[in-house]
């Protein structure tokens, strides 16, 4: 075969970059960070990061972070199912699509901080709720108001997998779903929605995950009353400047994360 | 069925609100003289003004963009060639080994990535600043670089390899009149991915940038958790602006590439 040919003299010019780029920043980092989580505060050697970990002030975080990454999840895939089926049958849907994709383009940041705007005391959601005969509350700070943005921020990740798999989905499959009597209530839930699962799957993912890691959102619009996984390794990187019980947290995400990948992957 | 189809438009129609009010509310109170987010007083261009007056703002937007087309230049050519090796790997297990740890660092959470790096660039001993926040950037954005070019790749015939070194082409000629040339859209697209990659970055970013140097991102942060600055409406309005540019040009590159396939015909 020709490729073979090729292979002994270009290949190793094709794979020095890039196999540099994986020992370098994939798998030395990762194994840093295992190996950080081994150090006390002081620097020592010690298993005292991982003690500490499952004493109850740490698994009540991590509990939590997984709770809030949950509801975010679930509330993302409620909003972004029926949109991304709705989508699929406008006219000009690759249009709509972009339009949909633009704001995942336009940085996170900017968007928490909108929300400074809109749930601050005076700000349009509170005279929105005056309006209504409701009166002001406090909605900034609050775990509504932590979810509620994640979620906004995560919508466009989660409709995207699901519109994908919507497309490739064989048109022909629901029109024999409805030709044999089904209802659109069955042919959804019989046909369209497993037929659909790994797009849900890559959607849970892609949302799931950044949801348990973010820090940057409990600061600015939850004022540190949530503390995500995320928070936690930022302020022990950061603040606090205790690396091997961050790098003990980082372990633990990175755990869950696989387990999670694990659990969602597509069998193929 | 007709009011169904209302209902449903209804619906698209409060998701599109939600999703972009937030964006125009920034615009809006960019204008704003009062000085706050809540009530519009009356039009000003002030603070477009206090935004081009700021120097420190200006050259901390010119970092941003040094740092973002550096980074996604030197990804595309990693990333290029990452993709050339996953190709031309023939085994499968070696192949899907590559695949996943290229996939690591697009899955793992930046808070992950920055720890990690951070600990790397302060145990090899380099400065943070503007070098680290360089390679960070580079390092998260190879992985969709080898996304966006691998499919191409293996949508290509390989007759076209063959035939090429049948006619007597040389290997640098098979890759630079033949392979380069069939996956360009693809190097275009992961290009663009890596400019978007490392201009929206903020939590990577903020683990490994030092005292001295910050990208715009992160001086956004610090800004907003000093509370509501008007500055930073304006700043957000010309963002937006600019990534809508940015988009459009991205749209219309893929549209030119892809004119018979994946637009438009997919059913």
């Amino acid at each position: 075969m020709m490729v073979l040919a090729m292979k002994h003299n270009i290949r190793p010019l094709y794979f020095l970059p890039y196999v540099l780029w994986i020992v370098l920043f994939v798998i030395l980092p990762i194994l840093l960070i295992v190996y950080y989580s081994f150090f006390n505060i002081e620097g020592e050697f010690s298993f005292e990061n991982y003690r500490k970990f499952f004493t109850p002030v740490y698994l009540k975080m991590a509990l939590s972070s997984f709770w809030y990454a949950f509801l975010i999840t679930v509330f993302s895939l409620v909003i972004a199912y029926p949109t991304a089926f709705l989508l699929t049958k406008t006219k000009h849907k690759q249009l709509w699509l972009l339009l949909i994709i633009l704001p995942m383009w336009i940085n996170l940041l900017l968007k928490a901080y909108a929300f400074l705007g809109i749930f601050g005391t005076y700000g349009t959601a509170n005279r929105l709720l005056e309006a209504i005969g409701v009166g002001a509350t406090q909605i900034l700070f609050t775990d509504f108001s932590f979810v509620f943005v994640s979620v906004y921020i995560f919508i466009p990740f989660m409709i995207l997998p699901i519109f994908n798999a919507l497309e490739k989905l064989n048109p022909t499959f629901v029109d024999a779903a409805r030709d044999l009597g089904a209802s659109s209530w069955v042919t959804f839930r019989r046909v369209i929605f497993p037929l659909t699962i790994g797009g849900v799957k890559s959607g849970c993912q892609a949302v799931f995950i950044p949801a348990l890691s973010l820090f940057m959102i409990t600061r600015l619009i939850a004022g540190n009353r949530v503390i995500t996984l995320g928070t936690a390794i930022e302020q022990h990187f950061l603040v606090t400047q205790n690396w091997g019980m961050g790098a003990t947290i980082a372990v633990f995400l990175i755990i869950a994360m696989a387990i999670i990948m694990f659990a969602t992957g597509n069998r193929k | 069925m007709k009011k169904k189809w209302k209902l449903s438009n209804i619906y698209l129609v409060v998701v599109f609100f939600i999703l972009y009010s937030p964006i125009f509310y920034l615009v809006y109170y960019s204008f704003n003289s009062g000085g706050t987010m809540h009530h519009f007083e009356g039009f000003t261009l002030e603070w477009y003004k206090e935004v081009f007056r700021d120097v420190r703002l200006l050259i901390i937007v010119l970092n941003t963009v040094v740092i973002a087309l550096l980074s996604a230049a030197i990804s595309t050519v990693i990333g290029v060639f990452g993709a050339l090796a996953i190709y031309f790997v023939k085994t499968r297990r070696w192949k899907n080994t590559l695949l996943s740890l290229n996939n690591v660092l697009l899955v793992s959470p930046d808070v992950i990535i920055g720890a990690s790096l951070l600990i790397l660039f302060t145990i090899v001993g380099i400065k943070l600043g503007f070098v680290s926040v360089l390679l960070s950037h580079i390092a998260f954005s190879v992985p969709i670089v080898v996304l966006m070019v691998l499919p191409k790749l293996q949508e290509m015939s390989p007759t076209l390899i063959d035939a090429a070194r049948d006619l007597g082409a040389s290997q640098w000629n098979v890759l630079s009149k033949v392979v380069i040339p069939y996956i360009t859209p693809g190097i275009f697209a992961g290009f663009f991915m890596a400019l978007t990659y490392s201009l929206d970055d903020f939590a990577v970013t903020f683990f490994v940038t030092g005292n001295g140097f910050t990208t715009l991102s992160v001086e956004i942060y610090s800004m907003a958790r000093q509370g509501i600055s008007l500055s930073i409406n304006a700043l957000s309005t010309l963002i937006f602006l600019f990534t809508i540019l940015l988009v459009i040009g991205y749209y219309f590159v893929t549209l030119k590439n892809n004119r018979p396939g994946r637009l438009g015909g997919r059913r």
